[in-house]
């Protein structure tokens, strides 16, 4: 991140960002469930170009049974980054972000399974981006919320995130690559709004306590948007068994 | 692979309960009221090895941040900026719930959050720091040395960077023919130049509760913590939510709030502690 | 239904799968609401939690030293002890586990205990109870098992008659079919993935029922 290059602009005159879309708009998005055969839940979720998977596996005893807990279960998140995601191949081997995240993406998840009905087991759940263009983690966290639900893990409620940023000092919802390298501030957000709790946040950049309020109403109103998609997924894919 | 934590310390129900019934009152267990942090005492210069140094007392927390300064090749993307990298390690003295090992996934949270609150606004400026822009570069290496975890590690840590940084001094050096740049780690030459000040500043949310720089006791009963990384003008130039659950709209603002407020006594006692640097 | 999606306050349902915040319900897991007086809601989707006293089919997966371990299509592995399947005092020098029971075979077990801090444990000590020597093991998802029996045994009762075979429904959503020739038992086993799919949509039972006859016009059996 960081190097702000004042040559490219990234709002033009008609207030449109670089890919002609408006501040408050966000890239198209499909999603879909059951496209893994052995997982007992997965979901694809692209958002523009990002493309990621996500898989869940259990409640299953772990055979390390020292790393489970006796009243709940343990939720084990992994966040991985394909080697062909990115223009510069990724190293396969974890990096320092990707350790970050999947702690972060856990504790976004947290809030919502609940685990207490399978105490000593493990919840896995397996995040794989297979193209990156921005919007990753955020783009984790709801795959991840669709296929726990797709995997008949009971939930409080739904997650969904997005990535508000601000690029030529104009708050935008759902950043790309270009606009996360390039503008001043990336701020990725997850909530389960049918809980009313936000539980991923973070700011990488700067902005005044009033910018933060309003990229948090502009955050939830697209969160809102995103988890009725989901509901809409779940709810057509009444016919599909998990695992066809 | 992240794992829900599965070796935590036990806080007794009964002194949960006991902690609760205080904040109900606004008070806590060592009589400081929810929205002032400990006591903070600073002392920089500690490592006489290092480029620069710095340890913070946060009550019983103890960190210590040492500066080392190389130089180097600068990013591929970035040639003509010097390089920061920021490292933490959970030594294994410090607590008895840190193992032996590399870091884990705390400590390189820990790392990266403290990378990005100076990053983000600038507080080293990387121009500065290139010697001969595309070839050789200052590389300014900080190390976060955990030595006593009684909770809020970030704070204390942010704190212990900048102080660290704001102590360092780049060694001088002497440029060969050959091209060849030789660094004399033996005479301290110009400070390393410092744009900004930034602290951060952790809430911790316990049920309806919004406590600022929690002890360890706090951050085993809490149930997820904000980092709010704050500069001097109080902007707001970093943010962290941390922990297994959520915060609401208004508690994650008002999080924001208290945040700005407190950052004053951690500036307050940086620049007391640096005045001279 | 989905997570999320408000329930009315009085409905009923299996009580790990309703969310009760305050006075508002939502589901936990994708499922059905079945309105009208008594408003229920169904679940699609079921992660089997063994009850002592359930009958389940069990497929043993390892050997200890004086047990099997078996797979009952839970989260929670469970324990079938050599002592009990033998009824008699266990002697290593004589008796060796694998001539009772093999990686790979199914057993029909009734759990005789389980808690949260230990794992199930099954016995065959029954009428009724042991290895699984012929016919076929079918599994659905555990949700659709009620389906299967139907109200009061309806649909069990009527896949009986049509197909002339005998069924054992588990709880743990397996289903052992016993059949007089296969290719009955090759349309029993369609009828039951039948049902699963469409558990459901209305009108099933003569949907099956209808399904049956015609198979067995074509297939002439």
């Amino acid at each position: 991140m960081a190097a702000k290059q004042a040559s490219v602009r990234l709002i033009d005159e008609n207030g449109l960002r670089h890919d002609g879309r408006r501040p408050d708009e966000m890239r198209p998005v499909s999603m879909r469930v059951g496209v893994l055969s052995n997982a007992d839940g997965s979901a694809l979720f692209e958002i523009g170009k990002t493309k990621v998977l996500a898989a869940v596996y259990g409640p299953r005893e772990p055979p390390q049974r020292h790393t489970t807990l006796p009243d709940r279960a343990v939720l084990r998140v992994r966040y991985h980054m394909a080697p062909f995601s990115t223009y510069d191949r990724k190293s396969p081997a974890p990096s320092r972000r990707e350790i970050e995240l999947s702690k972060v993406i856990r504790e976004a998840l947290e809030p919502v399974v609940i685990a207490e009905l399978y105490p000593r087991t493990a919840i896995d759940v397996f995040v794989e981006v297979l193209q990156a263009d921005g919007g990753t983690r955020t783009a984790g966290v709801t795959a991840a919320s669709l296929a726990l639900a797709h995997a008949g893990i009971p939930l409080r409620g739904l997650v969904a995130g997005i990535a508000i940023g601000k690029v030529d000092g104009v708050l935008v919802v759902d950043v790309d690559e270009l606009e996360d390298s390039v503008g001043e501030a990336d701020l990725p957000i997850a909530a389960a709004p049918d809980i009313g709790l936000l539980t991923l946040f973070q700011l990488n950049g700067v902005l005044s306590r009033s910018e933060i309020e309003e990229a948090i109403e502009m955050g939830l109103s697209a969160i809102k948007r995103l988890v009725e998609m989901e509901k809409e997924t779940l709810r057509s894919s009444v016919t599909v068994l998990p695992g066809e | 692979m992240s794992t829900t934590p599965y070796r935590l310390p036990i806080v007794p129900m009964i002194k949960k309960q006991s902690y609760l019934s205080l904040y109900r009152k606004g008070a806590r267990i060592d009589g400081r009221d929810l929205e002032t942090p400990r006591n903070v005492r600073i002392e920089v210069g500690v490592i006489d090895k290092a480029e620069g140094s710095a340890l913070v007392r946060l009550g019983n927390t103890q960190v210590i941040a040492g500066v080392k300064a190389d130089v180097g090749s600068p990013y591929r993307d970035t040639p003509d900026q010097g390089v920061l990298t920021v490292h933490a390690e959970f030594v294994p003295l410090a607590s008895p719930l840190f193992e032996p090992g590399p870091p884990d996934e705390n400590a390189v949270e820990l790392a990266r959050v403290v990378d990005r609150s100076l990053r983000e606004v600038g507080v080293i400026d990387l121009a500065s720091l290139a010697i001969r822009p595309g070839e050789r570069v200052w590389v300014i290496w900080v190390d976060l040395y955990i030595l006593d975890h009684d909770g809020n590690l970030f704070d204390a840590s942010m704190l212990a960077t900048v102080a660290a940084l704001l102590n360092a001094r780049l060694p001088e050096y002497e440029e060969l023919e050959s091209g060849e740049i030789l660094v004399d780690k033996e005479k301290p030459g110009e400070p390393l130049k410092v744009d900004h000040r930034v602290v951060t500043v952790t809430i911790a949310k316990i049920e309806d509760y919004l406590v600022v720089d929690p002890t360890l006791d706090e951050e085993t009963i809490a149930d997820a913590r904000m980092v709010v990384a704050v500069d001097e003008a109080k902007r707001i130039v970093g943010a962290q939510k941390t922990g297994g659950s959520g915060f609401t709209r208004e508690e994650l603002l008002r999080a924001v709030d208290l945040a700005i407020k407190a950052s004053e006594v951690y500036f307050k006692a940086l620049n007391e502690a640096t005045s001279k640097g | 239904m989905v997570p999320g999606d408000p329930l009315p306050e009085e409905v009923r349902g299996p009580e790990e799968y309703l969310v009760k915040t305050g006075k508002t319900v939502t589901p936990a897991v994708v499922g059905l609401l079945e309105p009208g007086s008594k408003p229920s809601f169904v679940p699609l989707t079921s992660i089997y939690i063994p009850s002592p006293g359930d009958i389940v089919i069990g497929l043993i997966e390892s050997q200890g030293v004086m047990n099997w371990f078996v797979d009952i299509n839970s989260p929670y592995q469970a324990i079938l002890n050599i002592q009990d399947f033998l009824k008699r005092q266990y002697n290593p020098a004589i008796d060796d586990l694998s001539r009772f029971l093999q990686i790979g075979d199914y057993v029909v077990a009734k759990v005789q205990s389980f808690d949260r801090t230990r794992n199930p444990v099954l016995t065959v000590a029954e009428e009724g109870l042991g290895r699984i020597v012929e016919g076929k093991v079918v599994e659905v998802s555990p949700a659709k098992v009620p389906r299967v029996i139907g109200r009061k045994g309806s649909m069990v009762n009527s896949l009986k008659e049509l197909t002339g075979c005998d069924f054992l429904v588990a709880v743990n959503g397996r289903i052992h079919v016993k059949c007089p020739n296969e290719d009955v038992e090759a349309i029993a086993i369609l009828a039951i993935k039948m049902i699963e799919r469409e558990a459901h949509t209305v009108g099933l039972t003569n949907r099956v029922k209808r399904f049956i006859e015609e198979e067995r016009k074509l297939r002439g059996v």
